[in-house]
């Protein structure tokens, strides 16, 4: 294993793959990835595969916007075909509240250039013919959010930073980052030791005990999310579909196979349970058949799980840690990980090489917390 | 084995197209399901992962027991939506 490095991110998820990919693209030498078991083990290659620009908060728009940019000429870029397909979300509506709520979200992405727009029941029905409108009072439609495979992605970022020189160990654990007066020295694995002033925490996961392991506090936690898959069958209909108040998401994919969740704060389990219930299955099954019924006949090939990581304002955290110079973090997702992953690659290398960004991290900084200007979403399943 | 060999019969995956990922360095049973849907379909693996096993090991001058494999996931036998939405009221 290599002896000395000028930047180790742990983690070799969606994340650490496209920051390591953007650092070698900016010229930056000498970056390690560690990975404890194989690229896209954890929630890069167990996340739903969608990306939507349909948020409430001006950051999470602005970012959710910019990836999709990404998103559009990744394949090309990173010379992979990571299977993009912009068909839309179309996000349900069942109360009045929701509505407003809604009408506020259009408002802003629009002002934002993101094309969604707010529209009846009767025209959500001609978008998606097989969808039971039954006590839906409004929807949103945005055409160019969507779903690339989550999977192939995250391989093409790390094969791609692997061709300009980034070194990728995998089934490589870090056990602890030494520390000094003047900063970090260097990370101990199970593999060796490498020497290193720089390390970027991409653990997704595990980043709280990435933490621990430098001696420095982040107020993150695994959450368990499951999802189901089925066979695959004929196009029914194009756009993923999706309600914050009845708590679901399912589309079907370019393969034929449809693929959805719902989140369950209350009671699925904090930590890194891989597990699966079959209560989920049958409630999942529930409401992906009141929906669109002539999916009764369809099987269900397998469930899995993977974790959110959950920040205080389901926000990420992006930037440095005020304890421990040099220590970076792109962390906190709560469930959007996957989609930000281009922009928020781009934001970190810019970040660590040049001290600045093209949009505005600071917001993001840990120290949010401390001076409680949170960032709270309104519009998250 | 000849390239055009079907491994994978639920989502047609030929053994081409797995040496090719072996041949970039990927060399568990979960990175060659992620890449190549191999062990994806209805079956879940149930055919093809035992010959996958073993011609990996073969390509790679393993042993069997040295190569990684996947998680089992429920359900064993796929199950229709409706049955799944309807059993927990039983």
């Amino acid at each position: 294993m290599i002896e000395k490095a000028d930047i180790v991110i742990i983690g070799g998820g969606v994340q650490g793959c496209s920051i390591a990919y953007n650092l070698a693209k900016r010229g930056q030498k000498n970056i390690v990835i560690l990975e404890k078991d194989t690229v896209a083990h954890g929630a890069s290659g167990r996340c739903g595969a969608g990306f939507r620009q349909q948020f409430g908060t001006e950051m999470n728009c602005i970012l959710a916007r910019d990836s999709v940019k990404i998103f559009e000429q990744l394949s090309d870029e990173l010379e992979y075909d990571i299977e993009l397909n912009q068909r839309g979300y179309l996000i349900l509506a069942y109360t009045e509240k929701e509505v407003n709520q809604f009408r506020k979200n259009v408002e802003l992405e629009r002002s934002l250039d993101i094309p969604a727009s707010l529209i009846t029941p009767e025209e959500a029905r001609e978008i998606v013919p097989c969808l039971n409108t039954e006590d839906v009072l409004a929807a949103t439609y945005c055409p160019t959010d969507g779903n690339v495979n989550p999977l192939l992605t995250t391989f093409a970022y790390a094969e791609a930073a692997q061709r300009l020189g980034v070194k990728l160990y995998q089934f490589t654990e870090v056990q602890k980052i030494e520390t000094d007066k003047h900063g970090i020295r260097e990370v101990l694995t199970s593999r060796g030791r490498i020497l290193t002033d720089t390390v970027v925490n991409a653990a997704g996961g595990h980043a709280r005990e990435v933490g621990e392991l430098a001696g420095v506090e982040i107020p993150v936690y695994a959450q368990r999310h499951q999802i189901l898959v089925t066979e695959p069958v004929e196009p029914l209909w194009a756009p993923m579909l999706m309600s914050f108040s009845r708590n679901f998401y399912f589309q079907q994919l370019p393969h034929g196979s449809i693929l959805g969740g719902y989140g369950d704060p209350e009671h699925e389990i904090i930590g890194h349970d891989t597990g699966t219930s079959w209560e989920f299955a049958a409630t999942m099954a529930k409401k992906m058949t009141s929906l669109v019924p002539i999916l009764s006949n369809v099987r269900m090939v397998r469930q899995w799980s993977g974790s959110y990581t959950m920040s205080p304002d389901s926000q990420p955290i992006l930037g440095e840690h005020p304890q421990l110079e040099r220590y970076y973090m792109s962390l906190g997702f709560s469930g959007h990980g996957f989609m930000l992953a281009p922009i928020t690659g781009v934001m970190m290398a810019e970040y660590i090489m040049e001290g600045s960004t093209c949009l505005p991290i600071e917001k993001l900084n840990i120290t949010r917390f401390e001076r409680g200007e949170l960032i709270l979403e309104p519009s998250v399943v | 084995m000849d390239d055009n060999t079907i491994i994978c019969r639920c989502e047609d995956v030929t053994w081409g197209e797995i040496r090719k990922q072996l041949d970039k360095g990927y060399m568990t049973l979960d990175e060659i399901k992620r890449i190549t849907r191999a062990g994806m379909g209805p079956c879940q693996g149930k055919t093809c992962q035992r010959v996958l096993l073993h011609a990996i090991a073969r390509y790679l001058n393993k042993r069997v027991e040295e190569i990684q494999i996947s998680t089992y996931r429920p359900p064993t036998k796929p199950v229709p939506l409706g049955v799944l939405a309807g059993g927990q009221d039983d």
